[in-house]
């Protein structure tokens, strides 16, 4: 399994070459999906985990083609296997790609960078585009680029180490696959249900921690943010007023 | 020029864990108190249970005036110095809003430190060139002021010493107390039963921590959730008795405290017989000058001692009550590095829960065992706890037994992910003549202030309790049932800490200390010092409790002795 090629997705170059009605259905219920704090199971079962194609929309920050190699960089980092979806499914680019508008804006560069560096790193040793390379081949680029080994290759500028950019790029990944899924990552509770972590919750009773102990407490598929009251702000509206004291 | 405003009787600089309980003794005594406090005011529905807000993105400091501020480290005088982030939040309630709410008691030994060593083992077992002192007084004299703490802000525990009578339910080697607590403690789960297990099974006194957590509703706020977000995030029902929803509404209902936000103290003025007159402030750009017959620091070590370095006047020409060159000495980050973290091969279901929910062994910790045949003094704590969340979880050491990506990882993770534990050690940590904090020459804050610099590095005697307390804590996960443990380094530099102590050093004598027993200045007697920051010896737990018991007893000497303390104007 693990030496598989990647399992080929609908692009947004598919799309836009008529890949056809299954295509564009799927687009509007992940357009649906894309909508912080929405990720309704029901649409979420649908667009679903079984869907072998899953189907993405636009990126935002990234390029497309940075996009469709950062996919194919997290697909390998988490990979869709026989124990289930990984990062690819879980949506972790796209956590990646709104974050880098936000709290990760400086990150950037280094992805612009970096994932330039991968694909030129790819073709010089290995005589093609990352995207083109066997599932294989293309983990054993990403350990050459773990290990720093790809540091330097004239032609391939990492700006910094390699390893640096691999380890940015991982710890991101997990973000995306593990964190909230109102960030845009871990679609369909996939990283959740990986880990086998019962979920957000804003109450725990003994009797919720006794199931638990003994497998049997059934995971709760929601974002922080399905629960009512909670800002989305940092800082609410200053109870008291800021005026000075007279 | 800035605005001067009508005078108050005292001004507390700083409405966070410390300078929010002070504010409760003083408004009830009829005193006229106004609380400067640099944050503003949060909300239930401002802890959301989202790890990439709180414990990712860490925006309880990221967006914070106390991290444009954040101190510089350096090991040594000699060394390079680096930034690293500042651990303190700016808000109402302060840092009590996001902590773990561990609270507890210092043991007897802490406060004697000196004399019980010279007692037991002789003057040379003090380590060289160490400042450490006895505290002016026995914990006998904060007793009642930490049960005044426990029942007003609340903390839920199980006694272990009621009047020398000893519960071994509790911790055995706590020193004496009155009462027990006003609340039972927070529940264990499996994992921490079997943890306690174990450690009876080798011998020592496993117990339940203390914490200002409600483990039932307490003061009309609910009991605890235990949902797991408790770790650098707020409570989204009150149950963590942050002073936001203890101390501080109490205060406010007297109607003698007012809180002032955004307010951010940059100086406080001296007259001319060098008593203190008032602090000057900013809110959003403009200048307000406060006089106060009294000023209270409570902004936090860090910026307690720096506010003390900026604020020079002819009186005090190296900063205020720094006549004696005390401010920033006998600094120390607390150790609570030097880690270990263990491999379960059961789940031991920490998903949810929060890290003072745990079980304490004090065997090991300041002079509770023998040290007659070993090489340092003091000890440390072991503390095990129940606090999981995914994206730690995915980030867990993987024990050599898979690589760090791919299937084979993905498989360990699907099935270790809520195997791993890691303990918290808190280690005795002394005061050195080397250690020190003073402003840094080059790094400015975005007021062209010099922020405060650490020049620290733990030495021997704590490196000593690290590999020895790691010991202790591999002994007892192996008899829990671990199969594989790691270990951290057992410390270097002194980085910006959540528990900083000196700088403004509690002690009879002026020649080392900055305030005196009564947390008020040797040189500016209206002048009171709150806070860590006036502690000289660590113990191997918290200091929360502990600072604001001190902050309680300071208020209540001040309103008792109100004229004599008090600046006539
Ligand atoms: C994640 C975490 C977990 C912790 N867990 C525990 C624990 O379990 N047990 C424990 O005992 N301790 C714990 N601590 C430490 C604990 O938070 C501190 O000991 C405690 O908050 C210190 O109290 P303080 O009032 O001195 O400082 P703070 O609570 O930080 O309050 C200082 C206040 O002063 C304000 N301020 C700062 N500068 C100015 C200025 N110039 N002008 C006006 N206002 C200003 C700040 O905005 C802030 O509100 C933890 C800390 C962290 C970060």
């Amino acid at each position: 399994m693990a030496d598989d090629k990647p399992l080929k997705i609908f692009t947004r170059r598919d799309l836009l070459k008529g890949a056809g009605l299954v295509g564009a259905a799927a687009v509007a219920s992940s357009a649906h999906l894309a909508t912080p704090g929405e990720a309704s199971p029901a649409a979420a079962a649908q667009a679903g985990r079984a869907a072998a194609a899953p189907v993405r929309e636009a990126f935002e920050h990234l390029t497309a083609a940075e996009g469709d190699l950062l996919e194919s960089i997290v697909a390998r980092l988490i990979p869709s296997d026989a124990l289930g979806p990984g990062a690819r499914e879980a949506r972790a680019a796209r956590y990646i790609d709104r974050a880098l508008g936000g709290a990760l804006a400086s990150s950037r560069q280094a992805y612009a960078a970096g994932l330039a560096a991968l694909d030129r790193y790819a073709r010089i040793s290995r005589g093609k585009p990352f995207l083109d390379l066997s599932a294989s081949e293309q983990d054993s680029v990403l350990i050459d680029v773990e290990a720093g080994s790809a540091t330097g290759t004239p032609g391939a500028n990492f700006s910094g180490s390699s390893s640096q950019f691999f380890a940015m790029v991982l710890t991101h990944t997990r973000q995306g696959t593990f964190g909230d899924p109102y960030y845009g990552g871990n679609a369909n509770f996939i990283g959740w249900d990986l880990l086998q972590y019962p979920g957000v919750r804003t109450m725990v009773t003994a009797a919720d921690q006794q199931a638990m102990e003994k497998g049997q407490l059934k995971p709760s598929h929601k974002s922080a943010y399905d629960y009512e009251g909670f800002n989305k702000a940092t800082v609410s509206a200053d109870r008291q007023g800021g005026h000075h004291a007279d | 020029m800035p605005t001067r405003l009508p005078e108050t009787d005292v001004v507390i600089v700083g409405m966070g864990a410390v300078g929010g309980v002070a504010a409760l003794p003083l408004a009830r005594a009829g005193l006229s108190v106004i609380g400067l406090e640099a944050g503003t005011w949060l909300t239930r529905r401002d802890f959301a249970p989202d790890e990439i807000r709180n414990n990712v993105r860490e925006w309880p400091m990221a967006v914070q005036k106390a991290n444009m501020e954040a101190p510089t480290v350096r090991a040594t005088s000699s060394s390079a110095t680096t930034r690293g982030g500042h651990p303190m939040m700016n808000g109402v309630g302060g840092t009590s809003l996001h902590y773990w709410a561990q609270s507890w008691r210092l043991n007897p030994w802490d406060f004697k430190v000196v004399s019980e060593t010279r007692r037991r083992y002789g003057a040379s077992r003090i380590p060289k060139g160490s400042t450490v002192e006895d505290w002016p007084f026995g914990l006998e004299e904060l007793e009642p002021y930490y049960e005044k703490i426990e029942v007003e802000v609340g903390v839920s525990g199980q006694a272990g010493n009621i009047n020398g009578t000893i519960d071994r339910r509790g911790n055995i080697f706590e020193g004496p107390r009155r009462r027990g607590y006003p609340m039972p403690p927070l529940r264990w789960t499996a994992f921490l039963e079997n943890m306690a297990g174990a450690a009876r099974a080798l011998g020592w006194h496993p117990f339940p921590g203390p914490a200002a957590i409600n483990s039932r509703s307490y003061d009309s706020r609910s009991a605890c959730m235990y949902h797991g977000f408790c770790n650098s995030g707020g409570c989204h029902v009150d149950a963590k008795n942050s002073t936001m929803v203890s101390t501080i509404p109490k205060a406010l209902a007297t109607n003698n405290l007012k809180i002032v936000t955004r307010a951010h103290v940059t100086t406080i003025e001296v007259d001319s017989e060098g008593r203190v007159a008032g602090v000057n402030y900013l809110v959003d750009g403009t200048d307000y000058f406060q006089p106060a017959k009294v000023v209270l620091l409570a902004s936090y070590t860090y910026e307690n001692v720096r506010l003390l370095h900026l604020s020079t006047s002819k009186p005090y020409p190296d900063g205020l009550s720094n006549n004696h060159g005390q401010v920033g000495r006998h600094y120390f980050s607390h150790h609570t590095g030097a880690g270990v973290s263990a491999l379960f091969p059961f789940n031991l279901g920490a998903w949810y829960g929060l890290p003072a929910q745990g079980v304490g062994v004090d065997n090991w910790a300041d002079d509770n065992f023998d040290h007659a045949g070993i090489d340092f003094i003091g000890g440390g704590n072991l503390w095990v706890y129940s606090d999981r969340r995914p994206i730690g979880a995915a980030g867990m050491n993987t024990y050599g037994r898979a690589p760090s990506w791919g299937s084979p990882w993905k498989a360990f993770i699907h099935e270790h992910a809520d195997r791993s534990h890691g303990s918290y050690l808190q280690k005795s940590t002394l005061p050195y003549e080397d250690n020190f904090l003073d402003l840094d020459p080059a790094v400015k804050d975005p007021l062209g202030q010099p922020v405060t610099r650490i020049t620290g590095q733990y030495k021997e005697n704590e490196q000593k309790i690290g590999a020895f307390i790691q010991d202790k804590m591999e002994q007892w996960y192996r008899a829990a049932g671990a199969i594989d443990v790691t270990r951290g380094p057992v410390g270097g530099t002194m980085g910006a800490s959540t528990h900083a102590y000196g700088g403004a050093r509690m002690g009879d004598s002026p020649e080392t200390n900055v305030v005196n027993r009564w947390g008020f200045s040797h040189e500016a007697p209206n002048l009171g010092v709150l806070g860590a920051c006036t502690m000289g010896t660590s113990g191997a737990r918290n200091p929360t409790l502990t600072a604001q018991a001190l902050a309680w007893r300071t208020a209540e000497y001040l309103a008792k002795n109100w004229k004599a303390v008090a600046r006539n104007t």
